[in-house]
């Protein structure tokens, strides 16, 4: 299990990343954690004629703040997310759905930008990107544009970004004050990706929703946002029959595949049931 | 193919080495700078027996190329006892049977010394967690729990850190 | 300290300093031979297809490359390996004209560097005709199953009816009887250090050297010998100290060390392989997927007066040694704890389109056990008794040992109903009852579940035999087979330190550490003064056909036969000191550390003095002496003998015991099972040193819960593997290893020199078991009865699912439920 051959790069800017990968035509490969492109490449899964390594890129690890929206640099790991205090003040959704990436020694290099540029349709950060309608910057030939969230995953491990193209940023807007959220995962060991994952917030007035925010982890080839079962919520309020009522419609609006590992009705099962987990907690922590 | 010159410090000790890009760290460790104290186990992540310290925190050396660690500072398990005697975590797996075959320890043994360091008191749970980053075939874990969750208050008491950093 | 004290203690081990900072001795660490070039093994893509010729142009012009090897060379160089059944499986290093599982070795390439290796083996062109595929047991006895091997004509390896007294009787007068059906997956041990080789061929001396991590038994040595045409005095293999666990799985690397063997010969240079994760899932070893069909008959006080077991075991493409040990590793313990004396036993060995299998954790025990217990419960299920009453009516009692059993087993000692009983006490089983109580009323489900095992330890090798029909043993050309045998050496240095050798080969067992305990309490010294080296080399070790670490056999074998070296040392030292002194050895006696006289005054001689004299002066020593301060010991049991042609055997040497309680909650709505409690207590008989074996048990526990819940080598209906990578084939992590607690029961063998049993196996063999039955206790409201494992949270779901959507349906009263007997297709001959 040993990477085959490839030409490496090591980039100092965002620009020359992006010429190296212009200069590639699309053969070459962003390495960012690594987490994820290494074990493809010791599988030989992965056999792009370069790689660019952008982790010496020191201008996209960065998390910010500006204008109600938290912006990360593409290159920000895991971990320094997981013990950020503006991240668990700001986006504490985020940080909670961190502590189910994998390990300590995988978040140590992880990436955000990676892990939402691989889009496994189990991971977390797509989840969570999609349930607070989050998105990222690219930048690639033909200079940045910005993707929504909705725009940006289009199936089992592919997004609308260019071969050529760079993620530099990803966008979340802050969670408002008093927010409740809560991130729910079944995974069959711990560290695992998700077989389904819930990213929920819901925000609180008085015994109205005035928001709710629901995006799903594993339940198909892309992250699935819950909007008919988020209305639910904002048309009939927060009381337990709303609740259960969302998580059955949560239920019926993904389509899971089967694995080894999940059979589709039992993932479906579990997005109504995990629905109704995150919420419940969601809800109680949610402060008008 | 042509072979690009690494410099890095390993345990304190400023190393240099020449390999093609696509050696894999772990591999450079063990073959160019004869550290076979890190093991590998599976080459994609899940078992942990290459775990390092890169930079301080842990790191999966299978999945890092060794041009990615130039200029890196690496700790091995080779680099854990000071002044010739076992670090206080050691000592505790040895005393609480955290060990069997050994081949899971390396990699053990730094996941928990990161662990201890972004969390000094731990909860059993959290230790659990933290340590399921690494597969050990052999003890049931029980004996490694027991050795991190009795080298917490030492290390808390001493800190004695291959080096310090933030989480 | 005084003499007899280190024993029974938690001694630190004293391989820990060198395991804890790096130190440790792998294959893969040190290179014992400068100048290696690295192999990569081109394995098949396909389950089942034939093998029209191989390219390797390609490869042999690339970069580095050294040489390749294919399935031709195997072909035109080898012999097939022996097998443990009369019909004729070819079984070779590697595909010589058909494949037969995915992943198995078609060409060998070796290079530079075992990445220049990866890219050739890439570039080797192996021209397939692909042929269908078949990977269940049962799909593969139908008449138009596809067949793997023409020259067997059917994929049975071999089919056994083994009758022992009168189970039709038993059955037809039963008041009770009780049918299911089980599925055991195919799991294996993955240790996280995968298999190695080194092999250099010396052509002037016809001398192959083999390095591995091979674990034995050692009868591979002579069968490696022979598939390569080599003399056995010109095969060398030397495993190195320390191995990064095996658990069995390791045992089966034997066909590597022919391959990598005949690379090293064919290609002139020292070659080294070291698998890869994505290898040894695909092709290392595994225990079986079984078939298994059941039946109890019970008088309706609960006492069993007869069992009918039949099974397909699945080993895969090629039926590899020492399968049949699937079937009949456990014939002598069957019976399981149980005293009754009529058993059927139809046991079919399926080849299939899967990987090979061999050994694992709890060999076949693990598989005998679900079932047995299962049945057990769902007797006492159907007789409305507590699953204890019913067990407690079945025990062989205490006065019985040694108890032979009805298939040949010797039961050397025990008490099993005490065992059972400190199971109880600690896992306060009334008030778990009382507790389940209280959840079923609350809605919850929760449940209790037990499992007794006998645990065979010390494989007497004369089991495999079983396999082969009486008439063939009959034949006067038949060589019946016996034994379990091993050997240790332990000399004083000059200046009085004591060295014992051994040529066991431990993955993490701790000997060193046991062997310095032993030797300290026979010698009188301190462990640290006995240096323990513990290396096999077939040159230079005393080993036999039985040799290794395997089967559990240090804690009984291993260790008697340091103990007996260490006593005819200490026998030796008594007579040169008694002839030192000027008189009869029967006026002196060993201890603390010295020979002393019995009576009256004389100074008294220490070891080191001892040591000392003897080297220096072997004028000193007594008219006839040997001189030298060293004594070997091979020990063997009289116990181990052949299968009778009742097809009875003493499949084992010492038979330990296990009882547990387990207690789960299980959450309808995910289907996640909680274990609340385990308590698991083992008889062992005599206990050297507790911290390494309840080090044993907290392993082979958490392994069994992996065959239990998480563990699978899944295929799909091609035969591709889908679970080969460790993000799929997934090992519990200490977030899934529950509390578990251990107490003992102690009834020392009479058999061993220390009384002591195996015990590596261990809990490996109950957990799928106590869980199952746990997890089918919690879930009684809904009627649901777990036959078959993994327990994945999936099936479970399913299972939960159809339970309430025919519950909302009215439902007929259920009774015991036994299911309508399948058709159980009679396997052919
Ligand atoms: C043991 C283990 C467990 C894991 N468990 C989980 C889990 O539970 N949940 C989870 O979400 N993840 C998990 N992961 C994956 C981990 O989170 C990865 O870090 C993540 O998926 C990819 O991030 P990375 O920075 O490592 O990217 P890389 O592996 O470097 O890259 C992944 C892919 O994204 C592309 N890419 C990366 N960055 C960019 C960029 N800036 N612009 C364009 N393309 C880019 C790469 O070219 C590559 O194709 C696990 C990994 C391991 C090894
Ligand atoms: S070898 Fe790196 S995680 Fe297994
Ligand atoms: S001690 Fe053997 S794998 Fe952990």
């Amino acid at each position: 299990m040993k990477p085959p051959r490839f030409e490496y790069h090591a980039a100092h800017s965002v620009d020359e990343a992006v010429a190296l990968l212009g200069r590639y035509g699309g053969d070459a490969k962003v390495l960012a954690g690594g987490q994820s492109l290494m074990p493809m490449l010791n599988f030989r899964l992965a056999r792009p004629a370069a790689l660019v390594d952008v982790n010496r890129v020191a201008a996209l690890a960065y998390v910010r703040e500006d204008d109600g929206v938290v912006a990360f640099g593409a290159m920000t790991r895991q971990r320094t997310i997981e013990f950020s205090p503006m991240v668990a003040a700001r986006l504490p959704l985020l940080r909670e759905a961190t502590r189910w990436v994998g390990h300590l020694p995988i978040r140590s290099r992880g990436t955000i930008g990676g892990s939402i540029a691989h889009a496994d349709p189990s991971a977390e950060y797509p989840a969570v990107l999609t349930a607070l309608g989050g998105e990222v910057i690219v930048q690639g030939p033909r200079g940045r544009r910005t993707v929504k969230a909705a725009d940006l995953f289009e199936g089992y491990l592919t997004t609308s970004l260019g071969p050529e193209e760079l993620l530099v940023e990803v966008r979340l807007p802050a969670m408002p004050a008093g927010a409740g959220y809560a991130f729910e995962e079944f995974a069959r060991r711990h560290g695992d990706f998700a077989i389904v994952g819930i990213a929920a917030m819901v925000v609180r007035d008085g015994a109205r929703c005035a928001v709710a925010r629901l995006a799903t982890a594993g339940t198909g080839p892309v992250p699935v946002r819950l909007r008919a079962a988020e209305e639910i919520l904002e048309r009939d309020g927060l009381g337990d029959a709303a609740v259960a009522a969302a998580g059955a419609r949560a239920a019926e609006l993904v389509d899971p595949d089967a694995d080894v590992h999940a059979s589709a009705e039992y993932r479906r099962h579990l997005t109504g049931v995990l629905t109704v987990r995150a919420l419940k907690r969601a809800i109680a922590g949610a402060t008008s | 193919m042509t072979e690009t010159p690494i410099r890095l410090t390993v345990n304190g000790v400023p190393r240099t080495g020449q390999c093609v890009v696509r050696k894999l760290l772990v591999d450079f460790l063990r073959e160019d700078l004869a550290l076979t104290g890190t093991h590998v186990g599976c080459e994609h992540g899940i078992c942990g027996a290459c775990t390092v310290l890169v930079n301080g925190q842990a790191a999966r050396s299978c999945l890092m190329l060794a041009v990615q660690a130039d200029g890196a500072e690496i700790t091995t398990v080779e680099g854990l006892m000071q002044n010739g005697a076992l670090h206080p975590l050691q000592a505790a797996f040895r005393r609480h049977h955290g060990l069997q075959c050994g081949f899971c320890t390396p990699g053990m043994l730094l996941t928990a010394l990161d662990l201890l360091r972004v969390k000094p008191d731990p909860t059993e749970a959290e230790i659990r967690e933290g340590l399921s980053a690494v597969l050990c075939r052999c003890t049931g874990y029980h004996g490694i729990v027991k050795a991190v969750q009795a080298a917490a208050p030492e290390l808390r008491a001493a800190a004695p850190w291959p080096d310090r950093r933030s989480p | 300290m005084a003499s007899g004290s280190w024993i029974g203690r938690s001694v630190e081990r004293v391989e820990d300093g060198r395991l804890l900072t790096g130190r440790g001795a792998f294959i893969d660490d040190h290179p014992p031979v400068s100048n290696l070039s690295h192999a990569a093994i081109v394995r098949s893509p396909h389950a089942h297809a034939r093998i029209r010729g191989w390219d390797a142009s390609a490869a042999l012009a690339m970069e580095g490359v050294v040489g390749v090897i294919t399935g031709r060379d195997v072909a035109a160089s080898c012999k097939p390996f022996g097998v443990g059944v009369t019909a004729p499986v070819h079984y070779y290093p590697a595909a010589t004209d058909k494949v037969r599982f995915v992943g198995e070795p078609v060409a060998v390439v070796v290079a530079r560097d075992r990445y220049l290796a990866e890219d050739a083996a890439e570039a080797v062109v192996v021209d397939y005709e692909v042929l269908p595929a078949v990977v269940d047991p049962e799909k593969a006895l139908e008449p138009d199953a596809p067949i793997l091997h023409e020259a067997v004509g059917s994929n049975l390896a071999g089919h056994r009816r083994l009758v022992y007294g009168d189970p039709d009787r038993a059955f037809a007068e039963a008041e009770v009887i009780v049918r299911e059906r089980f599925r055991f997956p195919k799991y294996a041990s993955t240790p996280i250090e995968t298999y190695g080789v080194i092999a250099r061929w010396d052509g002037l001396d016809g001398v192959l050297t083999v390095w591995s991590n091979f674990m034995g038994p050692f009868i591979m040595h002579p069968l490696v010998a022979r598939v390569l045409g080599l003399p056995e005095n010109r095969l060398r293999f030397i495993v190195p100290p320390d191995i990064g666990g095996s658990f069995g799985i390791k045992s089966s690397i034997y066909p590597y060390l022919a391959l990598i063997g005949l690379a090293a010969m064919k290609l002139g240079v020292p070659v080294k392989w070291i698998e890869d994760r994505r290898e040894h899932l695909l092709a290392s070893s595994s225990g079986t997927d079984r078939v298994a069909w059941r039946e109890v008959a019970a008088r309706n006080d609960g006492t069993i007066v007869g069992m009918r077991f039949k099974w397909f075991d699945n080993v895969g493409g090629y039926i590899r040694s020492p399968e049949p040990g699937c079937s009949f590793r456990p014939t002598g313990n069957f019976v399981g704890p149980y005293r009754f004396q009529n058993l059927e036993v139809d046991a079919s060995v399926v080849m299939t389109n899967k990987s090979l299998t061999g050994p694992n954790r709890g060999y076949a025990c693990g598989h005998l056990y679900f079932e047995t217990e299962r049945m057990i419960d769902l007797l006492a299920e159907r007789l409305g008794l507590d699953p204890v009453e019913v067990r407690r009516r079945n025990l062989i009692d205490r006065a019985s040992f040694p108890y032979r059993t009805p298939t040949g087993g010797l039961y050397d000692s025990g008490d099993y109903a005490a065992t059972l009983d400190k199971a109880l006490v600690l896992a306060k089983y009334d008030e778990l009852r009382r507790e389940q109580a209280r959840a079923r009323a609350a809605g919850r489900y929760y449940g209790i579940g037990l499992a007794l095992a006998v645990d065979p330890s010390v494989s007497n090798m004369g089991y495999v035999a079983t396999a082969l029909d009486p008439q063939f043993r009959a034949k006067p050309e038949y060589l019946p087979k016996s034994g379990a045998v091993d050997s240790a050496t332990v000399k004083i240095d000059p200046l009085g330190r004591v060295i014992a050798i051994l040529g066991t080969t431990p993955q993490g067992q701790g000997h060193q550490t046991i062997v310095s305990q032993i030797v300290a309490d026979e010698l009188g010294v301190a462990p640290r003064d006995v240096t323990v080296v513990d290396e096999m080399d077939t040159f230079t070790r005393v080993w036999s056909i039985s040799s290794g670490t395997y089967s559990s056999r240090f804690g009984s074998v291993g260790t008697s036969a340091v103990a007996l070296a260490a006593r005819k040392l200490k026998a030796k030292l008594v007579e040169y000191a008694a002839h030192l002194m000027g008189v009869t050895p029967g006026e002196v006696e060993f201890r603390d550390g010295g020979v002393h006289r019995t009576s009256g005054k004389a100074t008294p001689y220490s070891i080191k003095d001892l040591a000392g004299r003897a080297h220096w002066n072997t004028e000193s020593l007594p008219e006839g002496m040997e001189p030298g301060l060293a004594a070997t010991a091979v020990f063997g049991f009289s116990v181990a003998r052949a299968v009778d042609a009742e097809d009875r055997v003493n499949s084992s040497n010492t038979y330990g015991f296990i009882a547990e309680v387990m207690a789960v909650e299980v959450d309808p709505d995910t289907a996640a099972i909680k274990i609340v409690k385990y308590v698991t207590v083992h008889d062992a008989g005599t206990i050297i040193n507790p911290m390494i074996v309840e080090g044993q048990i907290y392993g082979g526990a958490l392994h069994g819960l992996g065959g239990a819940l998480y563990e699978e080598l899944a295929y799909d209906d091609d035969g591709q593997l889908l679970t080969g990578t460790f993000m799929d084939y997934l090992v519990p992590t200490a977030s899934e290893a529950p509390d578990i607690e251990i107490a003992h029961v102690v009834s020392p063998s009479p058999l061993t020199t220390l009384g002591s049993k195996g015990l590596g196996e261990s809990s490996s063999m109950t957990v799928p078991a106590v869980i199952a039955n746990a997890v089918s206790d919690a879930l009684r409201p809904l009627g649901i009865s777990i036959t078959e494992l993994p327990m994945t949270p999936t099936r479970l779901h399913d299972l939960i699912t159809r339970a309430r959507s025919s519950a909302s349906e009215p439902r007929p009263p259920r009774s015991g439920h036994p299911r309508p007997e399948p058709a159980s297709p009679t396997p052919l001959q």
